[in-house]
């Protein structure tokens, strides 16, 4: 080869090498979605595991067919979904029906970025007062969910048995029945107290069941909760290691027989029935003071229509949300992933249905949401409530500071 | 990982070639027609730099400066608030022991990495059955996904039912509260990362020990020079510029090691394992507050940048030598 041809060559070479940045910076610009065939729609959720994408598709076809639509639907992992939403809206492209997670709800609502389902008439009568709470934003209901979780106590039947003891139903009896449950390698009762929002979702019922509130942190309902916490974990009926649980490994120790009695949702009662030989029941959250109600916290998704500038197309997104959240939906739904009919009409005919669903439905009719108070303020509290538990479990602070600590943090 | 060995690989190649720049330059016959060939291989990578590096920098450096929320992802709207964002990040509780923590981090890993990985790549230096086969093991730490290791690591460190503490109990050593205990905690987090680091250490140490002419330790050994001496008096001072070269890019891998981190404890217990990148993340992808997000990174690239200094000086003295 010549000087000459080669010289040529590494033109060649540094050209085509410019080549791809220049196509990748035409790229950019497509995307959009917006069609007018209003008859075609794009969803947006997070069931992107089994067996719950298969549930929600079969869920979502059956209504896209009764409202005569078809839908082109993504699932994204949960964690993603936040992010995913905020790139679609800098970028115009929207789906035409947006799940959300219900505390997120409000945050999304405030950047406008939904549209009100009174809009398109869409009715919202008959679903619990925490649920539409949960999908309102000032004033306006925004996202309705087809179904709910919670959390309650779940309970190994053969350990309790073989210690004689019943379920606790207050803290005092949650104590002596932990600590009469622990030995060996097995601790009493675990739940997790991690550093993230799931650890502030946990410890909400014992807070809200005794009277405690996220406007006002720093008070003795909470610390009284904390209290117990701490008192479960310094006496050793709970592991050291509930700081760093997540609600999987919460359920992973309570299923190697590790843990006798856990805080969990229900959720997780697939895979607890996937091992036969594990004999568990579930009852509501303890309470502190006889008299008291037990308040969990209310989990679930809520469905919304984004904003996306296509009326005709809103329009059959609402209609496809009201036929999603509609009675004959929410059983099925329930049935199917364990999880609560948010109409408490439909809590007998549920619980006849599905018994081992009782507490978990009794709970979900006085269940609060986390943004109802506070709305895009919540995830301030939940920061604050998961760093006050970190700082006393951990004994960096006492139970008595530890609120203000972690509100200072 | 891919952008580190890239990176690596790109400035040894720089470092080696210095030397060979003193050609004697020839005279310019086809003057345009060469220039224009040398600029078409400059906008390749000036391209690259502008969109990739350029672009990020400068705009995660306006986004410190401005309101950014999850607000701003629909209306576009980011209100200028000038220095606010960096007031917030140096008044906050968590930024006096998060920095602390970076700086322990940091060199922490990086004297184990460097003691542990010179140590293997000297022991490899020596030929002996099966030394290729687990030099190429010894890669294992750097193929694994960050995530799943640090999943493994969270079993493995568990206090209850972990292997470590199991292994520890036989010889009567009291389980260890490795994830749990805010004393203990950054510890465990090193050690993890130390783990994940040796592979860089040996791989680059590993080929600067190839570099020394087998010359020097054999007219050293008839000078008397052996073992220790020869490590000190021949290997050592050969080594100088790669280990400048491992030790620079490896504080400025370490200090903004986020997935291991978030991994193990997510920040926890009660804050103990929060460092600078940790705190960027929390701000910028759990709270959406972009802007304070951005003032946190913006932090870190200066201090990544003050060694990225160093190292292009260190870099430039060992040419001029």
């Amino acid at each position: 080869m010549n000087i000459r041809t080669k010289k040529h060559m590494y033109k060649v070479l540094a050209l085509a090498a410019v080549a791809p940045f220049v196509l990748s910076a035409c790229g950019g610009g497509n995307a959009s979605n917006s069609g007018g065939d209003a008859s075609k729609l794009t969803l947006l959720d997070y069931y992107n595991n089994e067996p719950d994408n298969t549930i929600m598709k079969g869920a979502i076809d059956k209504c896209a067919a009764e409202v005569g639509v078809s839908i082109s639907r993504e699932a994204v992992p949960g964690k993603d979904l936040i992010q995913k939403v905020l790139q679609k809206s800098s970028s115009k492209t929207l789906p035409d029906v947006l799940m959300l997670d219900n505390p997120d709800l409000q945050q999304i609502a405030a950047t406008g970025g939904l549209a009100p389902l009174s809009d398109f008439g869409v009715d919202t009568s008959g679903f619990a007062k925490g649920m539409l709470e949960a999908g309102s934003y000032q004033g306006k209901v925004y996202g309705l969910a087809p179904t709910a979780n919670t959390l309650g106590l779940f309970y190994n039947k053969k350990l309790l048995a073989a210690a004689g003891l019943k379920p606790p139903t207050t803290w005092a009896e949650l104590k002596t029945t932990a600590k009469a449950l622990t030995k060996g390698s097995q601790y009493g009762v675990a739940f997790s107290a991690i550093a993230t929002y799931e650890g502030a979702w946990q410890f909400l019922p014992f807070m809200w069941t005794n009277g405690g509130d996220e406007t006002n942190l720093d008070s003795p309902q909470n610390r009284e909760a904390l209290q117990l916490w701490k008192d479960l974990v310094d006496s050793g009926s709970a592991s050291k290691g509930v700081i760093n649980w997540s609600q999987g490994d919460v359920k992973d120790q309570f299923m190697a027989g590790k843990t006798a009695m856990m805080i969990n949702g229900p959720w997780q009662i697939p895979a607890l029935d996937a091992d036969k030989s594990l004999e568990w029941g579930s009852v509501q959250v303890p309470i502190n003071k006889p008299g008291q109600t037990p308040v969990a916290p209310l989990g679930g998704e809520v469905w919304t229509v984004p904003q996306t500038g296509n009326k005709a197309k809103q329009a059959k997104a609402a209609e496809f949300i009201s036929c999603f959240t509609k009675d004959s939906t929410q059983l099925s739904l329930s049935e199917a992933r364990y999880t609560v009919p948010t109409k408490p009409a439909l809590a007998k005919e549920f619980v006849a249905k599905m018994p081992t669903m009782e507490s978990f439905t009794e709970q979900v009719a006085n269940a609060r949401s986390r943004t109802g108070k506070l709305g895009d303020g919540w995830p301030k509290a939940a920061t604050t409530i998961y760093t006050a538990i970190q700082l006393a479990l951990t004994g960096k602070a006492s139970v008595g500071d530890a609120f203000k600590q972690a509100a200072n943090g | 990982m891919t952008s580190q060995s890239l990176q690596t690989a790109g400035e040894t190649k720089i470092r080696f070639a210095g030397p060979a720049k003193s050609q004697p330059r020839r005279p310019r016959v086809r003057f345009d027609r060469e220039t224009t060939t040398k600029v078409l291989f400059v906008v390749p990578a000036g391209l690259f730099m502008v969109l990739y590096f350029g672009y990020p920098v400068v705009k995660n450096l306006t986004m410190s400066f401005q309101d950014f929320t999850t607000k701003t992802f629909f209306t576009g709207e980011a209100p200028w608030i000038g220095v606010q964002n960096y007031v917030t990040v140096i008044s906050s509780n968590l930024f006096g022991p998060a920095m602390l923590n970076t700086a322990l981090f940091t060199i922490g890993s990086i004297l184990g990495q460097f003691v542990i990985g010179m140590a293997l790549a000297v022991f490899f230096n020596k030929k002996f059955p099966l030394s290729g086969f687990l030099r190429a093991m010894l890669l294992l730490p750097w193929l694994l996904p960050l995530i799943v290791a640090s999943a493994t690591w969270r079993s493995i460190l568990d206090q209850d039912s972990g292997i470590l503490n199991q292994f520890l109990g036989t010889f009567g050593i009291p389980a260890v509260p490795w994830l749990t205990s805010p004393s203990v905690a950054l510890i465990a987090v090193i050690i993890v990362n130390i783990w994940i680091g040796i592979p860089f250490n040996v791989t680059l140490l590993y080929g600067g020990l190839q570099d020394i002419p087998a010359e020097l330790y054999e007219a050293g050994a008839l000078d008397g020079a052996t073992g220790w001496k020869s490590f000190w008096h021949i290997t050592w001072p050969n080594m100088r510029p790669v280990v400048s070269v491992v030790l620079v890019l490896g504080v400025v891998y370490t200090i903004k090691v986020l997935d291991i981190i978030l991994g193990l404890t997510n920040g926890g217990p009660a804050n103990a394992t929060q460092t600078i990148a940790v705190r960027s993340y929390q701000e910028s992808f759990v709270n959406f507050q972009f802007g304070v997000g951005a003032a946190f990174s913006n932090i870190l690239i200066l201090i990544s940048l003050v060694f990225a200094i160093i190292y292009l000086r260190a870099n430039r003295r060992a040419v001029d030598e």
